[in-house]
């Protein structure tokens, strides 16, 4: 019995503190993960914001704006104009969205608009490998996938490199939210739907606005995580990882998926390096849901969720 | 009895409002605005107020409503084929019933979604300051999510926000809604006083006859879909039918006593 609390309390901390460069490289690793995870449900975030809707798609708009810029890639085109071609394409997809499957269901359900978007994973998933092929790709954006040793602590370039766009694009997106015209209309929209076209919010412009936005933080995602893993259909199930960040970080909230995804990210780290072997491993792969579970029991809108204001 | 203005600011000719294709609520309904006037329209639940309002702001649509028959005209141009945001650039806004405020947004930020249409941020600065001139009550809930805000207030939020897209026309309905009888005599108050100094027109929906009659100078009363009397505000509170059955005003001018009740109905002079 002391063994075993002694193994669970004490050791893993000896553990860290008789190595603390590893325990930084591990701590690392973790924010390198979570801000990944952090990027994949700011799309989520983004449209649920702006329209109440569970875009079940987002994953899959990261893998076939990975999939589009790999293609141009392969193809000849240069970095600087094949990332440009692909945010046009996510722009022109943002369009077709509006106009062929949220129009015509303006003022409907939200489970409704649900549905839609589980036809528009299909679809986008079939139509990305039709267009590029299904194998595995390799994309490289000319960011080395090497390594250099700052104090005894290994830091890798590339995800380096990820952590300060990732955190450049959620300060953008942060501010544009708060600050802006439109941003504030994006806000509205997400309240009250028929208030904002009350006082002449026009709906179409705000869905393609939002939907761009969503797509282009797609393409941050999947270029970070196809350089790091290839790109492949697997990338489009990191949707999976994203949803006890939502549910941990509120599903409302851009800084709630920032803190949530470190906070899961780090979460699953140090407990898989240090924890891990007492239980055989593979806390990884269930950290983020058991997590999840313990939020929706305790605080169901999230840790920075949009209180549900109730008036008696 | 149509207004005296050679042309009317709003002039709704016979419209017909049928929603999912088979539901017939508007059935030739005709009325005007006159430029700068406060016109009311009353009736009970379920009359058609709401869809009169509706189809005229273009909100209509979005409900799976359409008109279908008749005209609706801004200033002499047609206005019902137009989606809400294009009608809010004419001009015209509406406040929607049960006050519709952007709860998760600060009460400035409310205000501030009003002027989504207009692009110029130095009058908005200044529209800003109207709003909070006959709203003072706002000022010092600038800073609180309007979600927290009392009803009263945020029944002034949704009229303030409306304000601020700096419209000639404002349809109101029922901004009496689920407020003390002291808040909806301030804000008719404050809905006089703007229609006085900032010369905007108003289209008031309203069930209750007794303070929409006293701000308007005219009125329409409707029943089932249908126009079924208009005139001259001091007309119809004057008016025998409407005492009995909108003002609670027995024929005499007195408040009906409940203690002699009658045992008969006074019926309708109008068909319906």
């Amino acid at each position: 019995m002391v063994d075993v609390v002694y193994a669970v309390l004490v050791a893993p901390f000896k553990d860290m503190a008789g190595s603390p460069a590893f325990l930084v490289e591990v701590l690392i690793g973790g924010v390198f993960a979570g801000l990944m995870y952090s990027l994949v449900a700011l799309g989520f975030v983004l449209i649920f914001k702006a329209s109440g809707v569970f875009n079940f798609a987002q994953g899959v708009m990261v893998l076939f704006a990975a999939l589009t810029l790999v293609g141009l890639l392969e193809r000849g085109v240069p970095v600087v104009l094949a990332l440009a071609l692909t945010t046009a394409v996510m722009v022109a997809l943002a369009f077709a969205i509006e106009r062929f499957v949220l129009r015509p269901l303006v003022n409907q359900e939200h489970i409704i608009l649900f549905m839609a978007t589980i036809g528009l994973n299909f679809f986008l998933e079939g139509f990305g490998e039709m267009l590029w092929g299904a194998n595995v790709k390799k994309l490289d954006i000319g960011i080395p996938d090497r390594s250099f040793v700052v104090r005894g602590v290994q830091i890798n370039e590339l995800e380096l490199t990820a952590a300060v766009t990732a955190a450049l694009l959620v300060t953008l997106l942060a501010m544009f939210f708060q600050k802006t015209r439109i941003g504030r209309a994006l806000r509205a929209v997400a309240d009250d739907h028929e208030a904002a076209l009350s006082i002449g919010i026009p709906l179409k412009t705000i869905w393609v606005v939002v939907w761009s936005v969503a797509g282009v933080v797609a393409i941050v995602a999947g270029l970070m995580w196809g350089a790091k893993s290839g790109v492949q259909f697997s990338l489009s199930l990191i949707a999976l990882k994203a949803l006890p960040v939502l549910i941990l970080g509120g599903f409302e909230s851009v800084p709630g998926a920032i803190v949530g995804g470190l906070i899961i990210g780090i979460g699953e780290k140090v407990g898989e390096v240090y924890w891990g072997p007492l239980v055989g491993g593979a806390i990884e792969n269930w950290f983020a849901y058991v997590l999840a579970l313990a939020f929706l029991l305790a605080r169901p809108q999230g840790l920075f969720g949009e209180k549900i204001i109730e008036r008696v | 009895m149509v207004s005296d203005a050679p042309r009317p600011l709003l002039s709704v000719s016979n419209i017909e409002v049928i929603y999912d294709h088979v539901i017939l609520v508007l059935k030739g309904v005709s009325l005007t605005v006159p430029e700068g006037g406060i016109v009311a329209l009353l009736g009970a639940n379920g009359a058609g107020k709401s869809t009169t309002l509706k189809a005229i702001s273009g909100l209509l649509r979005t409900e799976r409503g359409e008109v279908t028959k008749g005209a609706i005209e801004f200033r002499g141009r047609a206005i019902h084929r137009r989606n809400p945001s294009e009608v809010v650039k004419h001009g015209i806004v509406q406040v929607m019933e049960g006050r519709h405020v952007f709860e998760h947004l600060t009460v400035e930020e409310n205000l501030l979604t009003g002027a989504y249409t207009r692009h110029n941020g130095q009058s908005t600065k200044k529209d800003l300051d109207v709003v909070y001139h006959y709203f003072p009550r706002l000022t010092e809930r600038r800073g609180f999510k309007a979600g927290y805000v009392s009803g009263g207030e945020q029944q002034m939020v949704a009229i303030g926000r409306a304000l601020m897209a700096r419209p000639t026309l404002m349809l109101l309905d029922e901004p009496s809604m689920g407020l003390a009888p002291m808040l909806v005599t301030e804000i008719f108050e404050i809905v006089a006083r703007l229609n006085r100094a900032e010369g905007v027109a108003v289209l008031l929906a309203e069930q209750n006859a007794t303070m929409a009659l006293q701000v308007a100078r005219h009125g329409y009363v409707m029943e089932n879909g249908r126009i079924v009397l208009d005139g001259d505000a001091k007309a119809i509170s004057e008016n025998e039918d409407i005492k009995e059955f909108y003002l609670g005003l027995t024929g005499v001018g007195q408040r009906k006593s409940y203690r002699d009740v009658k045992h008969y109905r006074r019926r309708k002079r109008w068909l319906s």
